[in-house]
Parts: structure tokens; C-alpha cells; sequence
């Protein structure tokens, strides 16, 4: 069965079915992954423009490593090297890019809201790479492939994510996704990083670390942007490490069994202590792996839709 | 010229006057007589027949953007006055954040000058503060004198407490209003009303609780001065009970609200639409229906559109890019007609005035009277007319409006003032 939208614009609202199908279809590009020659032919003619209006890095060479795995044609288009510094508007620049006869686009933007835009600026499939605070759901479908493929489900687990919710596109994709998949999920971070609203997507709220790690079968730990604004909502880093960062101290002091993710990049020694980045509990670097091969599941599903 | 209007309903609630079947006979401008079937009796009379139509005094808007001078592209004074024709008004007020703001007499006769041989007659709200800034006082007495009808910074509240207290304090000189956009500056920055739908849509969001901060600070200095305070565009349901409660003890505040607040709800933003962004933001349906209690208490006391244009390039960018607010007048009557007349929410009288009555007593102006020797200063309404908004038809000359394609029920068919009437989308000479 095909994937009942041909733009994947974030996961609320992505049915079930569909968010089953993409980890389904990730295990075997996984699989690919693991071969001495890691690229298959499935995208082989399309065309797919890596439109990316916020400096990234992992998440453009994860999306380019995959449409080059799938044997697609990949160009980038990063906001340095582009038009847009010269004043052109996202729909000439989006109009322009559709001329050259694209077939998809991924889509990073500083913007909510501007996939779903795009997806009335132009034909192509639209993949969202992000944006702003809303959402960004191949983060989220590769923390559920993860989180599976280290437990064996996502139905019935206890997920909490940590840290700067409010300002936190994966926080609101994983909410979604996981919620969707029959997990139970809460947040947990200083209060004023807590959305008002946020009860009413149906998580709990948990303003202990402790508590959320006694409670919990994951913890997926957001990475303070210590760079943005981040630090007007808590009095100190400081203050933040020793009340809500994660060390194996308080690890063992509350639980042996966890699983942590995170998104990188991760701040050694503010939300995670550098033993725990590295220690036994984390999955980091297999989150990295496995990302490729969620995303090359996403462009298949949509670049073979048609 | 001569101009009979006949078998009309007359509508004018400071005359106690509620008359159907009334003919009026308007004579170079003014109003002739007013009574039963009156003759024709020269046959240089244009007769339009009014059956089913109501006549009132002018409406006027009392929070509009004229965007001249500085932004001619997305409308001038002219054009603005257009569409206030076709949207029924026969009076505007326009606001000061033009470039240059209205903060000198010069500026306040320019706009006097280009509207000077319209049918709408326009009133320039001039800056509280030089350039807007909340820095030093505007020349209130010189605009005053020039024309000013009200003073606001417009677009931001006055920076700080104490220039408000000083700006009300003078003005008790010529007992002018403050318009206070009410929104702490600290808390303001957001895109759209806080709510669960911000969260949803990943939106950064305004709490009602900064125009709500103003709200009190502005009552309590309105108290303490003696002075004028008119909220624009309220929109938050804490707003409005601290209205009607500073109105119980007798401060003197007045407020607006705009069609757009009463109709729609922060769903809207849902679409990403440009057109759904304005400040103050859409917000909740518990805030639409403090709003709709204070219409009917008569703690909101004017409907006023807050005509924005915006170029199409400009309102065409991420949501979170593009400009706020949304034109207006085109649709004001309409949308009040539907969701306050026919919900059953205001009576015809009510409507009356909150568009036609209230709003000149707020800025001091006299009220139309509907009667022999006095200028024709007309609204002319349909109430059960159906129409489609259809923005290719503004006269406005910009299209930023989330009303398009919508149904609506009552419009005003055309207007009378300055010796000229719109009528069947034309303006002519009576």
C-alpha cells in the first residue's frame, strides 16, 4: 500500500499505516547500508533539490547520502551560495528551481509553515527538513526506527523527551509520531521551555529529571541551542546542568536500564555528561546510521508514488 | 440637481427617528424635505426607488491605513476613500504610521488636501509621540488645529507610562482621545494568538495577557488623568471585562473592535495564510464570545476594520516574514451585517451606533442628522442582500483580505455626502 500523501510536510496527522510503512521500508535500505556497494537504482532519472534556508549540516549530508544511495540526481541549494541573499522571494526562487524540472524537494527554513507553501508554489514532492519551531518529522521517523529496532516496539513505551520543548521542531514530530504509534510520551525541562499548551496534545508534564528517568523506557534529550535564545529562559547553564542534565551518577542513581537519544549536536557536559554521549545507554551514533536509511525510505515511498 | 429617494426606511437612533416608507429629497447636497410620498416636481429630479433599503446617517470608520504618504503602491488617500465608498462609509479616521507619520501640521493638511474633493471625508489621526518613537510629544494643539481629530502612536502602545500620562494630561486641553494599540512590548514578537494552535503550528506566539497589561496600565492613567482613552481593535476577552468595569466607574475609555475579531478564530491561521496574520493576533473562541457579549453590552462601543493594505509581494512570503493585518472596508459591513444582525446578535439601531454614532462621539464629531437643512450626509444599506466577496472588485488597491469567496448577507448599496453619491458602483454628482 502506498503512502497516503505524496508530501511529507510533518507527522500530525500521518496515519499509522503510513509512519508503519516508512520504518518497515527503512529496514531494508538499512540492509543496503551494510554492502561493500551502498546505492541502489530505485530514484535513478529524478531530480531532487536540497533546499536548505538554515545553515545544516547532518541533516543536508543525511538527505544527500540518501538520494545519492537511491541513485537520484541531488543538488543543493544552500542560502549562502544562493539568489536569496540578492532579495528574491521563496516563491520566484521556488518557481525557478520548478523550471529546471525537479521532481522533489527537501525543504529546511527558519519558517513554519513554508513546506506547506511550497506545496502550493510548485508540483514536485515536498519533504520538510524542518522548519522553525514546528516541526521535523524524518528526525522523528528515525528516532522511532531507533528506538524500535533497539526495543522491538513503539506501542505501550514510556518516551520522554528532554529539554527545550518550546522551541523544538523534534519535540513536536516525535510527540506526534510517537503518540500516533501507541507510545505514552511526556516532556520534562525547566518550565518556562514547556509550551502552554502542551498537556492538551495528551503528554505529561514532568518538571523532575529524576522522575523522568525513573518513569521511562527512553529519554530522547533535545539539544539546548545555547547559541539562540535559549538562555533567557533559565537563570544559568549551570543551574540547568544540575537540575535537568544528564550524567551517569544520576543515571545509576535511579535506573540501569534506559535507552537516550539525542539529535545532535549534543553540548558534552550541559544536557548530556560526556560518559553518558559515550556511555552504554546511548544510541547517538546508530540514530546518525539509521537516518540515512529513514530518509531513503521517505524519498522512495514519495519519488515512486506516481 | 435634485435627488429623491423614495419609500425608504430612516434610521437615525440621536433623532429617535426608526420611519418606514419615508421619501427624502435632497437639493444640492442638503437635505430638502423629508416626509410621505413626495412629488416630483420638475423633471430635473433623479428618483431612485428604496423599497426594502434604510437610510442612516453616515458610517464611518474610525481605523483606517491610508498608507499616504510613503507607501502609494498599496494604497493612497484616494483610493482609500474609494473603497470606503463601496464599502459604505462616508467618513474614514486614518491612522499616523505613514512615512512620514502624521506628526506635523503639514502632513495633516496634505491628507486634508487629497481627499479634499472626495465624497469621504477623512480625519487624520495624528502621532502622540514625534515620529512615533515614545520619545517627546507630538504638537498635539498645532495638529489639533490643523485637523487632528485623535492622537495615537499607532501600530505600537505609547513606549512608556509616563508619556502617556503626559500626552492624556494634555490633551484634556482640547478633550481629544488617545487610540492606544495596546500591546506590551516585551511580551509582543509573536505571530499569532498563544494557544494550542500555536503550539501545533510551531508559531511564535503573542499572549493575550500583553494587550491585556496596556488594557490596565491605559484604564488606570485614564482614572488618574481625567483624560480620553479609546482602545483599538480590542481582542482579548480579559480586555473587555476591564473595559466594561473602568466604564462602571465612570473613567473615561471607549473601545472598537474589528469585523475580523468578532468572525474568525485563531483556527484560521491553520492554513499558514497571510492573510490570517494581524496584530492584535486572531484568538480563541472564549475571546470571540467576550467580544460578542461586549457588543451587546455596549462595552465595545465602534466597529472598526483596521483597513491594512499590503503590496501582494509583501503578504506572499512565510507566514512568519510577512506584514501584519489585513484591508478591510470593503467587507466590514457585510461581515457585521451576517454575524451580528442576522445571528441575532445586534439590532439594526445597535449597528447604527456602533458604525455611524459612536464612533464620531469618541473623536468629536457631529453626528448626520437626517433632517430638512442639513447636509446629506447618507448611508444607504440593504440588510438581506446576498453577495460573494469578490476582492477583484475592490476598489481598494491592495488584496490582502481572508474574506474572499465568502457569502455574505447585508451590504451598503451606496452613499451620499460632500454633494456626491456612489451608487451602482458609480460616483456622480447630485
Amino acid at each position: 500500500m502506498p503512502l497516503s500523501s505524496r508530501h511529507l510536510l510533518g507527522l500530525q496527522g500521518v496515519p499509522k499505516e503510513d509512519i508503519q510503512l516508512i520504518l518497515d521500508t527503512a529496514i531494508t535500505f538499512r540492509e543496503v547500508l551494510e554492502r561493500p556497494i551502498k546505492r541502489v537504482p530505485t530514484l535513478q532519472g529524478k531530480t531532487i533539490v536540497n533546499l536548505f534556508y538554515e545553515s545544516s549540516t547532518r541533516t543536508r549530508i543525511s538527505f544527500e547520502l540518501a538520494e545519492k544511495r537511491l541513485s537520484a540526481d541531488a543538488i543543493n541549494f544552500a542560502v549562502s551560495t544562493s539568489s536569496v541573499n540578492k532579495g528574491e522571494s521563496l516563491k520566484d526562487t521556488v518557481r525557478n528551481i520548478e523550471a529546471m524540472k525537479v521532481d522533489m524537494v527537501v525543504i529546511r527554513h527558519a519558517a513554519a509553515g513554508t513546506p506547506l507553501m511550497l506545496t502550493k508554489l510548485c508540483d514536485a514532492n515536498i519533504i520538510n527538513a524542518g522548519d522553525g519551531i514546528h516541526e521535523h518529522p524524518t528526525q522523528a521517523l528515525l528516532d522511532m526506527y531507533s528506538i524500535r529496532e533497539k526495543i522491538g516496539r513503539l506501542e505501550g513505551l514510556k518516551v520522554c523527551i528532554v529539554g527545550d520543548i518550546a522551541h523544538s521542531r523534534v519535540a513536536l514530530s516525535n510527540i506526534f509520531g510517537l503518540k500516533t504509534m501507541g507510545a505514552k510520551v511526556s516532556v520534562c525541562g525547566p518550565s518556562t521551555m514547556i509550551p502552554k499548551y502542551i498537556q492538551d496534545l495528551g503528554v505529561d508534564v514532568i518538571y523532575n529529571i529524576d522522575e523522568a528517568i525513573q518513569e521511562n523506557d527512553v529519554l530522547n534529550v533535545l539539544r539546548i541551542q545555547l547559541e539562540r535564545k535559549a538562555r533567557e529562559y533559565f537563570p544559568s547553564i549551570r543551574e540547568y546542568i544540575k537540575y535537568f542534565g544528564i550524567t551517569s551518577e544520576r543515571l545509576e542513581k535511579n535506573k540501569k536500564d534506559i535507552l537516550i537519544l539525542h539529535p545532535g549536536p549534543i553540548n558534552r557536559g550541559v544536557e548530556l555528561s560526556s560518559d553518558v554521549a559515550d556511555g552504554p545507554y546511548q544510541i547517538i551514533l546508530q540514530q546518525v546510521t539509521n537516518g540515512v536509511a529513514v530518509r531513503m525510505a521517505v524519498l522512495y515511498l514519495l519519488g515512486t508514488l506516481n | 440637481m435634485k435627488l429623491l429617494l423614495k419609500n425608504t426606511r430612516v434610521l437615525n437612533p440621536v433623532q429617535n427617528l426608526n420611519e418606514k416608507n419615508l421619501d427624502i429629497l435632497i437639493e444640492n447636497g442638503i437635505i430638502a424635505e423629508v416626509g410621505k410620498n413626495l412629488q416630483q416636481d420638475s423633471s430635473d429630479v433623479k428618483v431612485i426607488d428604496l423599497t426594502g433599503k434604510i437610510i442612516t446617517p453616515g458610517f464611518i470608520d474610525i481605523h483606517v491605513h491610508l498608507r499616504e504618504p510613503g507607501r502609494e503602491d498599496e494604497e493612497t488617500v484616494e483610493t482609500g476613500c474609494n473603497a470606503a465608498a463601496n464599502g459604505g462609509f462616508t467618513a474614514v479616521a486614518c491612522m499616523p504610521n505613514t512615512e512620514p507619520a502624521i506628526d506635523s501640521a503639514e502632513v495633516v493638511e496634505f491628507i486634508k488636501k487629497q481627499s479634499a474633493n472626495h465624497l469621504v471625508d477623512v480625519y487624520p489621526v495624528a502621532a502622540a509621540s514625534l515620529g512615533r518613537k515614545g520619545e517627546v510629544l507630538s504638537p498635539m494643539a498645532e495638529l489639533k488645529d490643523s485637523g487632528a481629530v485623535a492622537f495615537s502612536d499607532d501600530g505600537v502602545a505609547i513606549k512608556s507610562a509616563s508619556l502617556l500620562k503626559r500626552a492624556l494630561e494634555y490633551s484634556l486641553m482640547f478633550d481629544l482621545p488617545i487610540i492606544e494599540h495596546c500591546e506590551d512590548d516585551s511580551l509582543a514578537g509573536g505571530v499569532m494568538n498563544e494557544s494550542f494552535n500555536s503550539t501545533l503550528l510551531g508559531l511564535p506566539a503573542i499572549p493575550n495577557v500583553a494587550e491585556d497589561l496596556i488594557v490596565m496600565r491605559d484604564i488606570l492613567l485614564a482614572e488618574y488623568t481625567g483624560g480620553k482613552v479609546h482602545i483599538a481593535h480590542i481582542s482579548s476577552a480579559n480586555a473587555v471585562n476591564m473595559v466594561r468595569e473602568a466604564k462602571k466607574k465612570g473613567i473615561r475609555i471607549t473601545a472598537e473592535v474589528t469585523p475580523h475579531h468578532f468572525t474568525l478564530t485563531d483556527d484560521a491561521v491553520k492554513t499558514y495564510d497571510t492573510n490570517t496574520k494581524m496584530n492584535p493576533p486572531l484568538r480563541t473562541r472564549k475571546d470571540v464570545d467576550a467580544i460578542i457579549e461586549g457588543l451587546k453590552d455596549g462595552t465595545i462601543d465602534c466597529i472598526a476594520s483596521d483597513h491594512a493594505p499590503h503590496s501582494i509581494e509583501e503578504k506572499e512570503m512565510e507566514f512568519e516574514y510577512a506584514p501584519n493585518g489585513i484591508i478591510g472596508l470593503e467587507t466590514s459591513i457585510g461581515l457585521a451585517f451576517t454575524e451580528l444582525l442576522h445571528k441575532k446578535i445586534l439590532s439594526l439601531e445597535e449597528l447604527v451606533l456602533k458604525y455611524a454614532i459612536n464612533p464620531r462621539k469618541v473623536l468629536n464629531i457631529n453626528i448626520p442628522l437626517i433632517q430638512k437643512g442639513f447636509k446629506a450626509e447618507l448611508t444607504i444599506l440593504d440588510p438581506d442582500l446576498v453577495w460573494t466577496v469578490d476582492k477583484t472588485k475592490f476598489l481598494s488597491k491592495s488584496r490582502n483580505t481572508p474574506f474572499d469567496k465568502r457569502l455574505l448577507t447585508g451590504k451598503a448599496i451606496g452613499v451620499i455626502n460632500n454633494c456626491k453619491m456612489f451608487f451602482d458602483g458609480k460616483f456622480t454628482s447630485i
